[in-house]
């Protein structure tokens, strides 16, 4: 089978031609930010050949910085590991941008691959007034040269004519590759652009006019805190219906299998551990759906780099840069697509940085218990004129982590990340509508990963959980597995204000930190029975002191990684090095924290 | 002259690369960089939009591309703006 991949820069619009031309039908080793594994798919040209095509991460040329790049130039020099090598290149290049990315293409040429070039987004370099002699672009590369149109499938029909055409040229086998030197391609690469742009009119006047506001040094930040400011407002009130729904559904289910199953263990299995554990996760997709339709629109807009950019400078002091922003943003919803989605950061002291951070971005699992305790504990008062209260602590909440972050990044940058920081190159894309296709199958791509992770690893913590407060059977909670466990960890936690409850439940804490709710609930539930939220609130409140449900809370802001984050900085760092250390200071920060908060709650006589 | 010197509104041409440092060849690191997102000699650039604090980033036009570089990166690139009848 002919395998080709999609080569080209960022933003030249390779992904959308990738889902043209697979229908979207991809297999992909993990999700991310953008795009960052290779995602390989296959289609039937009109001649009935099967082409696998390959759509890699973006590169302006053979010198690979980031991790992203290299996975690319690696992947077309058949270094990835279970991959073979291309037979042949598709690169795509942006119309519009031809005179300054035309070199990538001699470059690409040097490898000896055989080649096709797709002209891509040629309708927006023509609405720009932009006109070429295709033909002599042709003829000076020695390649074909198609004009496409990734969005439409009449854009694409040419490209996959030509497939057929140049079929034989396709497998023939690569050449030896060629030295090159960058300074003479370039030459090269203008006197052509001189030679087949007929007409190049002044930059998009559309894109001039909105970066003016967009970027401005006071103006544009204000729109960007407002953006961020709305989109967490959606994130947690557009949510909330969507939420009940499901809460809903999960406790019909759990109903209706407990009055189908004859009591007793199997019953108590299926309904407390699977049902309700797998609920209590899945529960935040609305959450996870919303903010992943803010980033995919922000990003495929043209919107994040400009974000990235304005930040630019601030985030250079506390140790971090630009790009950072991504990966962090994404780290609200969940850490683990954050610290992929530092791929992109070439400087890798930089990357270590964002990654070491990016937990103390608060993920939407911990929203759970925030939500539980602060209903409890914090009266629905207003104060200073019409601030919530509930509202405000939240809040706090939320600013202890990003300030946390800042703080461990300097000094971080001070010490074990010290030394030069990255350059910033970074191109500020053409603004562009989102494509539909695009859009959707990127945020499939997301919910399918999260409903994976929901399906195995909060499955089997799930049951694992249930086994352990459920054996040895017949028995008072305290006298269970977990109610062992609990009491003997219970003077380790006694400094800081928690009681065996609250330590049983930082266990399972570990596998997802949002079944910390669900073990309150279960371990109290041993007398009161349902699993009903106000019932919890309730209990709590008369149970723990004010100084222990905000020990508990500040325990959360830092809260010890989960499972699946932890594994993930071991693989990203490769190196359990890191992982070990994002632990212990998470770990550390978490004690101290909790320490200095349920004292001073004492001492003040809360 | 070099590419952080140019005032707003102005279209000056790329003349050359320098590279300041010679501790570890950092720049000259660099300087490929940016000649691979398309900086080169006789190419066109204007200075667009600078950050808040410090005056940095900042954000140029390359041809039809809007490229962003911090101070230090744009000091590498030279650049003339005498009108060059030859290049374009």
């Amino acid at each position: 089978m002919l395998k080709l991949a999609l080569v080209g820069a960022p933003n030249c619009g390779k992904t959308t031609l990738f889902n043209g031309l697979t229908g979207g039908v991809a297999k992909t080793a993990n999700y991310s930010g953008v795009t960052v594994e290779t995602r390989s798919g296959k289609f039937e040209t009109l001649a009935g050949a099967t082409v696998e095509v390959v759509d890699l991460p973006g590169v302006y040329g053979l010198d690979a910085g980031s991790v992203d790049e290299r996975v690319a130039v690696d992947a077309i020099l058949g270094k990835l590991p279970g991959e073979t090598a291309p037979d042949a290149l598709i690169l795509v290049i942006d119309a519009a941008h031809l005179r300054t990315h035309l070199h990538t293409v001699l470059q690409f040429a040097t490898l000896g691959l055989p080649l096709i070039v797709s002209l891509n987004m040629m309708d927006l370099a023509e609405r720009d007034g932009m006109v070429f002699d295709i033909p002599k672009l042709e003829a000076a590369l020695g390649v074909p040269v198609i004009a496409t149109r990734a969005t439409r499938s009449a854009g694409r029909k040419a490209l996959i004519e030509a497939i057929d055409a140049n079929r034989h040229k396709l497998e023939s086998a690569a050449v030896a590759r060629q030295e090159f030197d960058l300074k003479d391609l370039q030459r090269q690469a203008r006197k052509i652009a001189n030679e087949v742009i007929v007409h190049e009119p002044a930059m998009n006047q559309f894109t001039r006019m909105v970066d003016k506001v967009v970027l401005h040094p006071v103006g544009g930040l204000v729109i960007l805190f407002a953006i961020l400011f709305f989109m967490f407002q959606a994130v947690f009130s557009w949510a909330v219906p969507f939420m009940d729904v499901i809460d809903g559904g999960f406790g019909s289910l759990a109903e209706f299998v407990s009055a189908k199953l004859p009591d007793g263990l199997l019953q108590s299995l299926i309904a407390d551990g699977m049902i309700a554990g797998v609920g209590s996760v899945l529960v935040f997709l609305p959450q996870i759906v919303i903010l992943f339709c803010f980033i995919l629109l922000l990003e495929a807009s043209g919107y994040m780099s400009r974000a990235a950019f304005l930040l630019d400078a601030w985030m250079m002091k506390f140790g971090l840069n630009g790009r950072a922003f991504i990966p962090l943003l994404s780290s609200f919803a969940c850490a683990i697509p954050g610290v992929m989605a530092a791929r992109t950061i070439e400087n890798e002291k930089d990357r270590i940085t964002t990654i070491m951070v990016a937990p103390l971005m608060t993920c939407s699992a911990r929203l759970p218990v925030y939500t539980l305790l602060i209903s409890a504990f914090i009266p629905a008062e207003t104060v200073w004129g019409g601030i919530g209260l509930q509202g405000l602590v939240m809040f706090s909440l939320y600013m202890a982590g990003i300030i946390s972050a800042i703080i461990i990044s300097f000094v971080l940058k001070l010490t074990a990340t010290r030394g030069p920081s990255q350059p910033l190159i970074m191109e500020l894309p053409t603004y562009k509508v989102p494509q539909p296709r695009d859009f959707f199958l990127g945020l499939w791509m997301r919910v399918k990963a999260f409903l994976k992770r929901a399906g195995t690893i909060i499955f089997a913590s799930s049951v694992v959980i249930w086994a352990l407060v459920t054996f040895p059977l017949n028995v008072e909670f305290k006298d269970t597995i977990a109610g062992r466990v609990g009491t003997f960890l219970e003077p380790v936690f006694a400094p800081i204000g928690f009681n065996a409850e609250m330590v049983i439940s930082l266990i399972p804490g570990m596998a997802a930190r949002e079944v910390a709710v669900s073990v309150l609930a279960t371990v109290y539930a041993v007398q009161g029975g349902e699993e009903n939220r106000d019932g919890i609130a309730a209990t709590l409140a008369a149970g723990w002191s004010l100084p222990m449900a905000l020990s508990f809370l500040a325990w959360f802001v830092y809260a010890p990684q989960c499972f699946a984050t932890i594994a993930t900085v071991r693989r990203e760092t490769n190196s359990w090095g890191w992982a070990g250390f994002m632990t212990a200071y998470l770990f550390a920060l978490a004690y101290l924290a909790s320490m200095a908060t349920f004292w001073i709650a004492t001492a003040v006589g809360l | 002259m070099t590419l952080d010197q140019l005032a707003k509104g102005v279209v000056a041409h790329i003349t050359g690369f320098q590279s300041k440092t010679g501790a570890d060849n950092q720049d000259a690191k660099v300087v490929s960089k940016l000649r691979e997102i398309g900086f080169a000699e006789g190419d066109e650039v204007e200075l667009m939009h600078t950050g808040l604090l410090f005056g940095t980033p900042l954000s140029f036009r390359l041809n039809r591309t809007i490229i962003a570089l911090r101070k230090r990166e744009a000091s590498l690139i030279t650049i003339s703006t005498v009108e060059q009848a030859a290049s374009r």
